[in-house]
């Protein structure tokens, strides 16, 4: 079912997630991309450039960071139009990886054009790494 | 060296087109967590109204990258790519993308702005299908560090 736009609240909470990365996630998004830039598989290249190791690509954030307003929609191509600022890094530890987390709110409502602003709250380790996170979604 | 004032406004020859493949849509989606079925499942994007498996909102990222690799070897442009780092970046969709488009990307360098030392350098890439109708922009913002 397609959320309705008219029932959507300001500020409240449409979905949430989190996701766990490894260093294979990593790797798997390097392949999948074409970015293999080492310093997000390399800890000796990280650290060569002031890093404390291995980071994920800020692209792969920004990626998985709007499957839940996806699920929620229920069609990816009902997002037309998302925008991020990379804020932090996610550093991916070689054992026990890392945990991202994504809150989701309604943040403007347009209802002449259709769509709705969503707002994510992107964090790793208690802090937010996504800035200006925003999703509009065509809900027409 | 420091980036070239002198980019801003300028616009870059189309890279070579890109065919959207449907197991590199399903690469893709399976490396950013997308479970959806119209990101994997033909059938079910044929039933969503699609003619094929939808790529994830980011995928516009691989059409994308030759046009910033463009930009990082003008030989004019001052670019230091150890400098660069990913500032900000968009996607404004007119249509999603899905398997089977043959993408075409221009880039063209919008905006530069200085701040204590560092260039901000904002860059659209316009990427059109076959047809040469609009299919997504795809903005990213450089921070280019300046020497220390």
């Amino acid at each position: 079912m397609t959320p309705v736009l008219a029932d959507l609240l300001i500020g409240s909470v449409v979905a949430e997630a989190s996701f766990s990365l490894t260093r294979d996630s990593l790797v798997r998004y390097a392949g999948a991309s074409g970015d293999f830039n080492p310093i997000h598989y390399r800890d000796d290249v990280a650290q060569s450039v002031g890093l404390s190791g291995v980071l994920a690509h800020g692209m792969l954030t920004m990626g998985l960071a709007v499957q839940p307003v996806v699920d929620w929609v229920g069609d990816p191509a009902r997002v037309v139009d998302y925008q991020v600022r990379f804020t932090r890094p996610v550093f991916v530890d070689a054992t026990d990886g890392a945990i991202v987390s994504v809150v989701a709110k309604v943040g403007a409502v347009d209802l002449g054009a259709g769509i709705a602003r969503i707002d994510l709250s992107v964090t790793f380790n208690g802090a937010t790494v996504l800035g200006k996170a925003q999703a509009r979604v065509n809900l027409a | 060296m420091s980036v070239n004032p002198e980019l801003q406004g300028r616009v870059f020859p189309p890279v070579a087109p890109y065919l959207v493949g449907r197991e590199k849509v399903r690469e893709f989606s399976r490396a950013v967590f997308a479970t959806n079925p119209i990101n994997h499942d033909p059938e079910a994007a044929r039933a969503a109204g699609h003619s094929d498996v939808v790529a994830p909102p980011t995928f516009a990222v691989v059409v994308q990258e030759a046009t910033l690799a463009q930009l990082l070897a003008e030989p004019d442009g001052g670019i230091d790519f150890t400098r660069v780092v990913h500032g900000d970046q968009r996607f404004s969709y007119t249509r999603p993308i899905v398997a089977g488009d043959e993408l075409t990307a221009t880039l063209a360098v919008t905006s530069i702005k200085t701040l204590g030392g560092h260039s901000m350098l904002t860059a659209e890439s316009t990427i059109v299908d076959a047809t040469g109708a609009h299919v997504v922009t795809a903005i990213s913002t450089l921070v280019v560090r300046g020497d220390e």
